[in-house]
């Protein structure tokens, strides 16, 4: 789970991380007052979970109330798309702070290294940029250091902010701020942690002046503050699916996918995609093979408007086929679809699931044996690629 | 020979008594594994039909001779769980849970490492040697026993290869789940390790997936280690960044672990990748006829 920009800022207060103050605001009458508040100059920031706002327009400098007000309409429902095409996101919210003071800008992250199972730091002087393209042009510029298992300290820290090169003045903050981010890893459950800027003021203050944090999701029965966060979902069918306690994640073509299992799932959209379909969807049915979690799962994939046609790609291990043939001939009862459904099973009970469908005759229901068949089979009944 | 589990296999399975435990281990029973005890603290002296319930995994091994440990406990209690089976005296440990928070598994990963006892998963299917022994939730159905090694990340995709495998007329030396968290135990280089050293396998398929770069690594090994032929397949290439599928580990994190980049590594090193499972499975049979 990602949090956003404030989020992640109120998280780093919370563990005595220096950040600029500043106000949460959904509508520019908001925005304005919590500019007035704060003082000029402020910064308007749009609050989306994507890198690379500055250069789309979603961060902004206002200099006055009136420039508050022409920054916040502009950035509020506007559309950000990250640097490797992610989104577009639609801004519903800004974050307003004060404007700082900036003489130097750092890099400072601590990630999850999951090839050395181990927490890794990475601090470089040449922070404010794209800081894999600092990487990739200076790798010396970009220092790399695990973190011990068996603790993480100021020395530890001020050697890896030494080693970057930061102003002499600021390594002993600098540090600091290190070992807090290590601490903020720890005990929120963060994977990520991506400080970029942290600056130093003209004042020679060291400030996290951006945050990009992302918390384990199976961990946050254990943080009861970002499990709230973690309940809004701004897309409606992603929002209805975790309602029913769905593993969906929404794509933007038109070939619903029901799948059993997560990699078959992920190889089914590859299938439909090789196949020039466009998936709609990823949806892991799990093992669950009662027809109440196929009529959710149907319920959720028909309400994305895109969708046109949607394929029920099932490989029985301990789920039985026969249960789930059951249960999509209930669903059908309950649920009209008004599209075609392609049904491919295989596996345990195949053939007694594959009987039971035959013996209902549903319409616009359509069996194929393989799964390149099934996939080749709900392209054509969605009509080509989207 | 087989990897990780055998006709040695003495297997002691945490959480026996729960639903999940005891469908899954008396499973693994019926396929032939010496399931020896059941393990849940304040249970001890209880048996499930039959096979005796012990309060430690301690006990477990001391008093019925276990070898292998099986964790079916709950996510929030599981890593310490792992962590009692590491200590208890156990060669191997298979943890099927799914959802256990990464930095518990993180200080659990190296607490293996030191004791030296394999870890295999969290959030995998676990370990199937067909004709020998089960440990975990692979159906034992659609493996026969045969040449080919498998070590996958993911579940339902190996049933599906396997079953295109068996059709083709072959089987497997063993199948093993590695599991798709970001943490895991083993990964696909400690698997492919063990299959070379196994005499009966002669050609290893490899199912990766998004997220990471295990199998970036793997191929690094496959060209320096590997003299056995490799198969592979890799799930995702549709999968957008920074969204998680299914599986905690399977996430393009800005522009590393795509599957793109991962099938790119592997042909670099002369590993051949399916397009599809059924491809993948059709590759594997045709080059073990070559052999």
């Amino acid at each position: 789970m990602d949090l956003l920009e404030y989020q992640g800022k109120q998280l780093f207060a919370k563990h005595g991380i220096a950040v600029p103050s500043g106000e949460v605001a959904n509508t520019v009458d908001d925005a304005v007052a919590a500019a007035e508040k704060i003082g000029y100059p402020c910064a308007i920031k749009a609050q989306v979970l994507i890198g690379g706002r500055g250069k789309a327009g979603g961060i902004k400098i206002a200099q006055n109330a009136e420039e508050a007000r022409e920054h916040a309409g502009a950035i509020l429902g506007m559309d950000i798309v990250g640097p490797h095409g992610e989104g577009p996101f639609r801004v519903d919210q800004v974050w307003v702070e004060g404007g700082s003071d900036i003489a130097e800008e750092y890099y400072a992250s601590v990630i999850l290294d999951r090839g050395e199972k181990k927490l890794l730091a990475m601090v470089s002087a040449k922070g404010g940029m794209d800081i894999e393209a600092v990487a990739a042009e200076d790798p010396d510029a970009l220092v790399k250091r695990h973190i011990d298992p068996s603790g993480f300290d100021a020395a530890a820290a001020r050697s890896i902010v030494a080693d970057a090169g930061l102003a002499e003045d600021a390594l002993d903050d600098a540090a600091e701020v290190l070992v807090k981010l290590a601490e903020v890893a720890r005990e929120e459950d963060a994977t990520l942690i991506e400080v970029n800027p942290l600056i130093v003021t003209a004042g020679r203050e060291v400030v996290a002046l951006d945050s990009k944090v992302t918390i384990d999701g199976n961990a946050l029965f254990r943080h009861q503050d970002l499990a709230e966060i973690a309940d809004t979902v701004d897309d409606p069918q992603e929002q209805m699916a975790k309602e029913k306690g769905l593993t969906y994640v929404k794509l933007d073509g038109n070939v619903g996918i029901l799948a059993n299992g997560a990699g078959l799932c992920m190889s089914t959209l590859d299938v439909v995609a090789q196949a020039g379909g466009a998936p709609a969807n990823f949806l892991d049915a799990g093992g669950g093979s009662k027809a109440e979690a196929i009529v959710n799962a149907l319920e959720v994939i028909k309400s994305d408007a895109k969708v046109s046609a949607i394929l029920f790609n099932i490989f029985g291990g301990i789920t039985r086929c026969d249960e789930i043939a059951n249960g999509i001939v209930t669903a059908s009862q309950q649920i009209d679809l008004g599209m075609p459904l392609v049904v491919r099973l295989d596996g345990t009970n195949s053939e007694e699931g594959l009987r039971i469908l035959a013996k209902a005759d549903l319409p616009n229901l359509h069996q194929e044996k393989t799964m390149l068949d099934a996939a080749r089979r709900v392209v054509e009944l969605a009509g080509g690629a989207a | 020979m087989s990897i990780i589990i055998d006709e040695g296999t003495k297997l002691a399975v945490s959480g026996l008594t729960g639903r999940e435990g005891s469908f899954h281990g008396l499973r693994n029973k019926a396929y032939g594994t010496d399931l020896v005890a059941g393990v849940t603290p304040g249970k001890g002296g209880q048996d499930v039909e039959g096979t005796p319930v012990f309060d430690t995994i301690a006990e477990a091994v001391t008093e019925a001779g276990a070898n292998t440990s099986m964790i079916f406990v709950p996510a929030r209690f599981a890593a310490a769980a792992i962590d009692e089976a590491i200590e208890s005296g156990v060669e191997t440990v298979i943890a099927i849970t799914e959802g256990i928070p990464v930095l518990d598994m993180l200080s659990t990963y190296w607490k293996a490492k030191e004791k030296g006892v394999r870890l295999i998963g969290p959030n995998c299917p676990g370990v199937l040697s067909p004709g020998k022994a089960n440990v975990g939730i692979i159906p034992a159905q659609f493996f026969d026993p045969g040449p080919i090694g498998v070590v996958s990340k993911s579940g339902t995709l190996t049933y599906q290869i396997g079953n295109e495998l068996k059709q083709a007329g072959t089987g497997n030396s063993s199948i093993v789940g590695i599991g798709g968290d970001p943490i895991v135990g083993s990964d696909f280089i400690d698997i492919l390790r063990l299959y070379e050293a196994d005499p009966d396998t002669e050609l290893i398929v490899m199912v990766g997936e998004i997220g990471g770069d295990a199998e970036e690594r793997a191929a690094e090994f496959i060209a320096s280690d590997i003299s056995k032929p490799v198969v592979a397949y890799i799930a995702g290439f549709t999968a957008p960044p920074g969204k998680q599928m299914g599986h905690a580990g399977a996430i393009i994190s800005g522009s590393s672990g795509t599957a793109q980049a991962k099938k790119d590594a592997l042909e670099a090193k002369g590993v051949r990748v399916g397009e599809s499972p059924t491809e993948t499975a059709a590759i594997a049979a045709e080059m073990l006829r070559s052999l």
